[in-house]
């Protein structure tokens, strides 16, 4: 399981959580906690929840957006559910999810999606602990600097032209 | 499944504890076995998340606080039936049909969204939940699946 998280500080605050791997009642956990961590950090206006890079995913999937809608309804605020693969629409669509996060298709770049599922892969082997990296404009030097260390590359994130 | 008798082709059973790593184990063992009907890929995740959900069910609230046993027995049927009993021994539902209401929950603080049955029955061709407050719950989940192996 992974999870990245991407801030886009413009008119409207944004953030998009690219979780990966799979989604169950164990993993939702670190998953719910990443997610809300960053997002009591950074309040945006719109939260993306991105799951093409999610391979598996049962009801609590459904309970992991049911929640952080509550939380973002409660801010005014929305949550969309952006790419999901096709089986994981399916749950979604079960359970009628789609009426309260509406689900978009976003072109996300090539790179990115790469980036997503190696941080996936590597934290494999590590199933219970979510991979998190968050991103924000404003201290992107100091960003750049710990990836750098880390030998990663920083990448950006573009999906403003798609919509 | 029909009302005859029908022929068990192949069968497995594992017994683990209610832990939430388990999950995803026996997920993928059901998987695994399902695997030799060389099912569709649909197909295959219908069993997966069914299954999820199942197991969930027992460590979430069967075993609630506590680690207990969980028996799965999965079995091959002729004409591609895959069947699978998910046997926990904890505190049992004392009312399966409100349980089995679409979005009824009684741990809403653990963000279940209640959907756990919902998706069984939908993502299965057949459900079939069997329960003893104290004593513990069994659900049986058979599905037919459109394989060309014959």
């Amino acid at each position: 399981m992974g999870l990245k998280i991407y801030d886009e500080v413009e008119e409207k605050s944004k953030l998009t959580a690219f979780i990966s791997g799979e989604i169950d009642h164990h993993s939702a956990k670190n998953i719910r906690q990443e997610i809300d961590i960053n997002v009591q950090k950074l309040k945006p206006n719109e939260l993306y929840l991105d799951f093409s890079n999610v391979d598996f995913m049962d009801s609590s999937g459904i309970g992991l957006v049911m929640g952080r809608y509550k939380l973002q309804s409660e801010r005014g605020g929305k949550v969309f559910i952006q790419n999901p693969p096709p089986l994981i629409k399916k749950v979604m669509l079960v359970a009628g999810i789609n009426k309260l996060a509406k689900i978009v298709s976003i072109d996300v770049p090539l790179s990115e999606m790469q980036k997503a599922k190696e941080s996936a892969q590597s934290s494999d082997s590590k199933a219970d602990l979510a991979n998190i990296e968050v991103y924000r404009n404003n201290d992107k030097n100091e960003c750049e600097k710990v990836l750098n260390e880390e030998g990663e590359d920083i990448v950006e994130k573009e999906n403003e032209n798609s919509k | 499944m029909s009302r005859k008798k029908m022929k068990i082709l192949n069968e497995i059973k594992l017994s683990f504890p209610s832990l939430s790593e388990n999950e995803r184990f026996s997920r993928l063992a059901v998987s695994g076995f399902a695997s030799q009907l060389d099912p569709q890929v649909d197909e295959l995740s219908d069993i997966k998340t069914a299954v999820s959900e199942a197991v969930t069910n027992s460590i979430v609230h069967a075993y609630k606080n506590k680690i207990g046993k969980i028996e799965l027995v999965a079995r091959i049927y002729e004409d591609s039936v895959i069947y699978i009993k998910i046997k926990d021994h904890g505190c049992g539902i004392p009312d399966i049909k409100k349980a089995m209401e679409p979005l009824f929950t009684t741990s809403p603080e653990e963000e279940r969204a209640g959907l756990g049955f919902a998706v069984m029955e939908s993502f299965m061709d057949k459900l079939k939940v069997t329960s003893k407050e104290g004593k513990g719950t069994s659900v049986i989940l058979t599905k037919k699946l459109k394989t060309k192996l014959d």
